[in-house]
């Protein structure tokens, strides 16, 4: 509370400076602008970027090792780990041969493109790589947060409620596909799959789902094809670029 | 709290506005909030309350308007209004939409002086 250090509020009509400035800027503008600079870095090097959301304990950094371990050999991958405190997860990827950087976000509850492209600056991923991004576990804030990702990857675990579409339905609104993760653990739960799906495609109709398990290994092969159509898309887009430019020196050539 | 970190954006675009409009003081600020978007209308009003002090928006107050969820219902082919992104369709039922507006967050507009 504050007790008039600010102006004295004597009006004389007719002389009020007051005037109208429309602006019709985004909210989220200044994390956009960051987002399109770090997506045009991953086209441009056609680095694949998936943003992993969930809420903490959903076997995010498990499902990442594992799928480091499964992948590295086929193409490069690197990891930026997202967490309020500690370097854990990030040292657990390390473990994994694969090179991960730790963003603490400290009070922040979300990563932003602006910590993301930080980020890449510092691990610098290789060229036609896979990047992942662990976000902050939360389902709530990363939803709304662009880091210039090629798709966010949203896991949901069958220890969880399997309402969390629809409870979270943001997140849901926001990702290309849906994990779930666990169904090992399926025989021993109450976690109804296909009623999780409907509440998942509710939300939104056109996303995918793959049924896994980071532990035992089921299903795994399904999450790489869809990473391995990602890379595709990625790679095309840029072959694509690349044969553009390469067409116009050649048309300069000619016209000389 | 995200309405925390959206809220520092909006004093970013204040900030940025008062130095190309050359204006010293926010009266009042206007966003457009759609009924979708992932952001708390009260939450953020809060968040401004706590942040705008000692800033040029110190005594400014937040209009929040409202925008309402639209969405395309595949079963009936219906543009219709959405409450919810769960909610189903009010004229069908069905439950498979897509959402076509209600989503943003904009600063549309401001009286400075």
């Amino acid at each position: 509370m504050h007790f008039g250090q600010g102006p004295a509020g004597t009006h004389v009509p007719g002389l009020s400076q007051a005037r109208m400035v429309k602006i019709e800027q985004d909210i989220l503008g200044y994390n956009n602008g960051f987002a399109a600079e770090n997506r045009a870095y991953f086209a441009e090097n056609g680095v694949l970027a998936l943003n992993l959301v969930s809420s903490p304990g959903s076997g995010k950094t498990t499902l990442l090792c594992r799928t480091a371990v499964d992948l590295k050999s086929r193409f490069p991958v690197s990891v930026i780990e997202g967490d309020q405190q500690t370097s854990n997860d990030a040292d657990r990827i390390r473990e994994t041969g694969v090179p991960a950087l730790q963003v603490n976000t400290g009070k922040g509850c979300h990563l932003d493109a602006h910590m993301v492209g930080r980020a890449v600056e510092k691990l610098g991923p290789a060229e036609d790589s896979v990047l992942f991004i662990e976000n902050v576990g939360n389902l709530v804030c990363p939803a709304g947060f662009d880091l210039g990702e090629a798709a966010k990857v949203v896991i949901l675990s069958v220890t969880e409620g399997e309402d969390k579409p629809i409870k979270y339905p943001d997140m849901f609104a926001a990702a290309e596909v849906m994990i779930l993760n666990k169904v090992d653990l399926l025989p021993y739960l109450t976690f109804d799959v296909e009623r999780s799906i409907a509440y998942a495609r509710k939300i939104n109709p056109q996303i995918d789902v793959l049924k896994v398990s980071a532990t035992s290994g089921e299903g795994l092969d399904g999450w790489y094809q869809w990473i391995d159509k990602k890379r595709t898309a990625v790679l095309s887009e840029r072959i694509a670029a690349l044969e553009a430019k390469l067409a116009s020196v050649r048309n300069r050539l000619a016209s000389h | 709290m995200h309405e925390m970190s959206l809220t520092e954006g909006i004093l970013r675009v204040l900030e940025e506005q008062a130095a190309v409009h050359g204006f010293a003081r926010v009266k009042t600020v206007w966003l457009e909030i759609g009924e979708l978007s992932p952001v708390d209308p009260e939450a953020l009003q809060f968040c401004f309350e706590a942040i705008r002090i000692g800033t040029l928006a110190e005594e400014a107050k937040m209009e929040i308007v409202r925008v309402p969820g639209q969405a395309l219902c595949i079963d009936c082919g219906k543009q219709v209004h959405l409450v919810h992104r769960f909610a189903s369709c009010p004229d069908c039922g069905g439950e498979k939409l897509q959402v076509s507006g209600g989503d943003e967050m904009r600063i549309k507009e401001l009286e400075v002086e």
